[in-house]
């Protein structure tokens, strides 16, 4: 089985795949359109600004690209909120693979960026499977996607939002799997397991 | 709940490990991958890597480290020391960090905090301040904490985070290698002057310092080197007291 990753100008694509290099996956970090549509998984990783990423990503037509995946698709941090309708950073349109607005975090007395370990609840995916309520995963964002249907895990911070999203192949995740311990490393081994 | 974040911090020098008082007379603490992974096993919720190397050697010494690091570990790091340009941070976001700390460069130019947050983000942008005590306030300090910069630390912290920066790490130059704690008055005066994330930083001496800290500023996060290097305090015996003690922390 082969993952792979869409190496864009995100901060983070390689610890992404060193996560999963560490659960002995065969990956390949690329933005060739053929390999990531052939491929039985795609991660979506992402951190950094949300119009600098579009940018770069319809600059080379992997916006559309990503649109047209199959197979399981899994966005985290920025990834996630890109597959959103718009974002408030930059006001930037994004993918519209599902139909949420990004918003930017705020509130009384809350810190931002929403930066360190924080628990998720109500998990409602097979991507959480052996994970417990309360589990605590590292998070690292400055906006953030409301509870809508789509929602399978959420977290609070000033306010209760999505830990993580799903609609039809895709999922999505606020928080960074890949660097959040051994917790993080089960949500990605669900992943491959789907 | 977002839990209190303990951050072990590595000054590393040619790719070792290092820590000195009050910034000098250094002392070789290990190997920095394999400190790495013991802290990431002990669930040190995050680490900071600062190079200390001056030598034309560092850039390429310091993307390997990262790399070592990157693979090595499940949990957030920061790399610090040197940074200068916009250049430098995706070299070290590339080789897998997750933020960098900018201390010199950005007082010589702030604008390289607005530059890097607008490439990477902001959360991925960590200001260093390393502030010294200077009549009724404190002064920033740049170079490893040798030369003031002529700028009042809690206005600097203000500035910089107009500029984009998304965390800071808070030094206290007075308290740094003192271990008689965290200077309380200088953690409040710059954390009630931002909106982001603040590390305190400088004075570590005993597990009562971070209670300290936790309780009476309601600390994000607290770093410290030689106690944990030395093994003067471990991290899992801290965050058992911590939780004992009614703090939020990861366990």
């Amino acid at each position: 089985m082969r993952t792979a990753i869409v190496k864009y100008n995100s901060g983070n694509v390689r610890s992404v795949k060193y996560a999963f290099d560490r659960l002995g996956a065969e990956t390949v970090l690329t933005d060739d359109p053929e390999i990531l549509t052939t491929s039985d998984r795609v991660v979506f990783p992402g951190v950094g600004e949300a119009s600098t990423a579009m940018a770069y990503l319809r600059e080379r037509e992997l916006d559309n690209v990503i649109k047209a995946l199959r197979q399981p698709v899994l966005a985290i941090c920025l990834g996630m909120q890109l597959l959103g309708r718009t974002s408030e950073e930059s006001n930037t349109a994004c993918l519209d693979v599902l139909p949420f607005a990004v918003r930017r975090l705020e509130g009384r007395g809350i810190k931002v960026p929403h930066m360190g370990w924080n628990t998720i609840h109500d998990l409602t995916s097979p991507i959480f499977e052996g994970i417990a309520d309360s589990e605590q995963l590292y998070f690292v964002h400055s906006y953030y996607v409301e509870n809508c249907a789509a929602t399978i895990a959420k977290t609070f911070h000033g306010q209760t939002f999505s830990a993580a999203v799903r609609h039809a192949n895709f999922y999505g995740l606020q928080f960074h799997p890949e660097r959040s311990g051994p917790a993080g490393a089960r949500i990605l081994e669900n992943f491959l397991n789907l | 709940m977002l839990a209190k974040r303990i951050i072990p911090c590595l000054d590393v020098k040619d790719g070792r490990t290092v820590k000195g008082t009050r910034f000098k007379d250094l002392r070789d603490a290990g190997d920095p991958a394999e400190l790495a992974r013991i802290y990431c096993e002990q669930k040190a919720d995050e680490l900071v890597f600062l190079d200390i190397t001056a030598t034309n050697e560092k850039r390429r010494v310091l993307v390997d480290l990262v790399s070592k690091v990157a693979a090595a570990i499940d949990i957030p790091f920061t790399v610090g020391g040197g940074i200068n340009s916009v250049d430098d941070i995706g070299l070290l976001l590339g080789a897998g960090a997750d933020k960098v700390s900018i201390n010199s460069a950005a007082l010589d130019d702030p604008q390289v905090l607005a530059d890097a947050s607008k490439c990477f983000g902001s959360q991925c942008v960590v200001l260093a301040i390393d502030a010294k005590r200077s009549g009724n306030g404190w002064e920033a300090y740049k170079n490893g904490g040798r030369v003031s910069a002529g700028m009042d630390a809690v206005e600097w912290a203000r500035v910089g985070t107009s500029f984009g920066a998304g965390e800071i790490l808070l030094t206290s130059i007075d308290a740094d290698g003192a271990k008689k704690g965290f200077d309380l008055e200088l953690y409040r005066s710059v954390a009630s002057a931002v909106a982001v994330p603040v590390i305190a930083s400088g004075g570590a001496g005993t597990k009562d310092h971070f209670l300290e800290i936790f309780q009476e500023c309601d600390a994000d996060a607290a770093l410290a080197a030689t106690v944990f290097h030395f093994k003067e305090i471990e991290v899992p015996a801290l965050k058992r007291w911590l939780n004992a003690c009614g703090i939020a922390v990861r366990m």
